[in-house]
């Protein structure tokens, strides 16, 4: 049975997204429960697919029994066994999230919102886990398509955001298949492994060296790197609460995954930095990044919106890291993806409520938020410790290991990026901290007693238990991310850095 | 001029390409550019499909059966060289039904932003959205 987790990780959401519309249809207020349901098997099988990796080595499922090229292949490694248990558990946390948020923000289409949600986690499982190029854009294609639905039921204006993300996500996706296609015609194979062995003699030909300019410039838009970033404010902010505590933490991770597989795996390290500079290119494009995300940021009056620009911003150090080409910034880069899922997660989550409880997303209406909220400004705080980079959360070891490997590859002015952007996130993160913890509210002088009293006015539990596992998790992360590093991340990097 | 015809189909792939690029650029309606993505998609999937075609007049790869053997081909006389690859046309028709759904949804969130805004045109709705940013 354990043989076949790969297959089934893939088709038990693929399969149950079906299966929530007939379940909807009987009882509606069923279906979020399937949905949970689905998801903690869905991460039991992570954990399982983990236990095996590292018991047993590198996991190959030829889907079919067809063996590859000929066949698709499903490989994983600790790479991509990392990821699944990212995605499943970030997602397994927010659904639980979900229930109270989508009832009370659009209480007539949940069934239809749960099935697309599954289809969009299928699709994020199944670009981790594949070890085939076009089955890649298959899965990549599934997830964007139930994303740009999925945000499109957002507040207002959020048709107009999903209508941009609809064309720029295409025009990435579609470069990423002309990559694919160049890649085909010379090597006459699409399986990742195959493809790795039959390239390195082409290096030199114009072909490749396209397909891998190509490959880069659509994945890049896909993760929100400076120049192509303009789809994510606009989505990431104008949709549902869940929807965006989804996706900011696990889309552009795993378009930072796939670079990090196109550029480490299938073309070799010494192709990405000497035959093209392809690597310089993104590094500084990722320092661009992250400055000018940090400063479009501090501009933003509306939480999800800046919230938005630091996923810009912070995505920017995770291009860094690959970029670096070295041991230590592609351990922080790594490093930085898990701690992004946390704390993405835990910021958006905190955002969602404080929609739930006031209705608005306005920082100037944050006062008094402390007293009325107490434990989920708190996991805002511990999440805004992890941006900035304070131990002992786990922001602070991703950033020590990019100005690292930035140390190491002599470029000292990434260090002074990286050193800056710290000091620009305080900025925007705390103004929020200190609106709401320090700024009282004009007080109600009809009251008739002589105190003011602040009523503890909560989420409900079942929204403030995720939010605090997040917080959680980022600490615990924080604390134990030597353990981390040294079972997982550190098979990861290549064997020639 | 031995560069453009004997590569006469990259070019025809790449004019259509740049067309849809220049569509969704330029063109200010939106339906305009939900076109020039779909000719985008649309000349990618072209480029393929030339990719899969071998000299010497290799025709389409369906084998043609015999009909004393049930239709089944007689064994031994299929060379690969006389049919067209197949692998791209299979491939590209997962890409024909990728483009197709991101046409419907990109035509249904069409008919959301009329009803929402009353108006098509791109910059009109960014006045909009900034006079209700600012109210």
């Amino acid at each position: 049975m354990s043989i076949n987790y790969p297959a089934l990780i893939v088709m038990v959401p693929f399969i149950s997204a079906l299966l929530v519309f007939v379940i909807g249809w009987w009882n509606r207020r069923l279906s979020c429960g399937l949905v949970i349901a689905v998801l903690a098997a869905v991460f039991l099988l992570s954990i399982g697919i983990m236990k095996e990796v590292m018991a047993n080595g590198t996991i190959h499922y030829w889907l079919g029994g067809w063996e590859p090229p000929w066949g698709i292949e499903y490989v994983v490694d600790y790479l991509n066994a990392f990821m699944l248990v990212i995605i499943s558990f970030v997602s397994l946390v927010v659904t639980i999230y979900s229930k109270k948020s989508v009832e009370k923000e659009l209480p007539e289409k949940i069934v239809p919102f749960y099935s697309l949600y599954l289809l969009l986690i299928t699709g994020l499982i199944g670009i981790v886990i594949t070890g085939d190029l076009f089955n890649v854009f298959v899965f990549l294609e599934i997830a964007a398509i139930s994303c740009y639905a999925l945000i499109a039921v957002g507040r207002k204006g959020a048709s107009y955001s999903s209508f941009k993300y609809v064309v720029m996500g295409t025009v990435g996706a579609s470069f990423y298949l002309l990559g694919v296609g160049y890649l085909y015609i010379v090597t006459g194979s699409l399986n990742m492994a195959d493809v790795s062995k039959l390239l390195p003699p082409l290096y030199e030909s114009k072909v490749v060296m396209t397909a891998g300019v190509f490959m880069l410039v659509g994945i890049a838009l896909k993760m929100a790197v400076y120049p192509l970033h303009a789809w994510a404010p606009g989505a990431y902010s104008d949709a549902p609460s869940s929807v965006s505590a989804l996706i900011a933490p696990l889309m552009t991770k795993v378009g930072a995954y796939l670079m990090i597989r196109i550029f480490y795996t299938v073309f070799k390290p010494y192709f990405f930095v000497d035959v093209i500079p392809l690597s310089s290119i993104l590094t500084w494009i990722a320092a661009v990044s992250i400055i000018l995300g940090s400063i479009y940021a501090i501009a933003q009056s509306d939480l999800k919106k800046m919230l938005s620009y630091s996923v810009v911003a912070q995505i920017g150090y995770i291009a860094l890291g690959i970029g670096l080409a070295n041991k230590a910034g592609l351990t922080g880069a790594v490093l930085h993806i898990l701690n992004e899922a946390f704390t993405k997660a835990c910021v958006f989550l905190v955002a969602g409520a404080i929609i739930y409880k006031t209705g608005s997303s306005n920082i100037e209406g944050f006062k008094d938020l402390y007293r009325k909220m107490p434990f989920t400004m708190s996991a805002f705080l511990i999440g805004a410790f992890s941006m900035v980079g304070i131990p002992p959360t786990c922001g602070f070891f991703s950033k020590l290991y990019l100005i690292i490997g930035s140390i190491d590859a002599k470029q000292w002015i990434f260090v002074v990026v990286l050193l800056t952007s710290s000091i620009l996130n305080v900025i925007y993160f705390f103004r929020v901290i200190k609106i709401a913890a320090f700024e009282k509210a004009i007080p109600d002088y009809s009251r008739t007693t002589p105190y003011i009293t602040y009523r503890l006015d909560e989420v409900p539990i079942s929204m403030l238990i995720p939010i605090l596992v997040m917080a959680a998790g980022i600490l615990f992360c924080g604390i134990f991310s030597p353990e981390i590093i040294n079972t997982v991340i550190q098979h990861i990097i290549p064997a020639s850095f | 001029m031995d560069l453009i015809i004997a590569k006469y189909n990259y070019w025809i792939y790449i004019i259509l390409m740049m067309i849809g690029l220049y569509g969704m650029i330029a063109k200010n309606n939106l339906a305009k550019k939900v076109v020039g993505m779909t000719l985008f998609q649309t000349s990618i999937i072209l480029y393929f499909i030339s990719t899969g075609v071998k000299s010497g007049g290799a025709t389409v790869p369906i084998v043609m059966g015999d009909p004393h053997l049930h239709g089944h081909a007689v064994p031994g006389t299929i060379h690969a060289i006389q049919y067209v690859n197949p692998l791209p046309h299979v491939l590209m028709l997962t890409a024909i039904v990728v483009m197709v759904a991101t046409f419907g949804v990109a035509a249904a969130l069409l008919m959301r932003i009329y009803k929402r805004y009353g108006t098509l045109e791109g910059d009109e709705i960014i006045e909009i959205r900034k006079q209700e940013a600012v109210s």
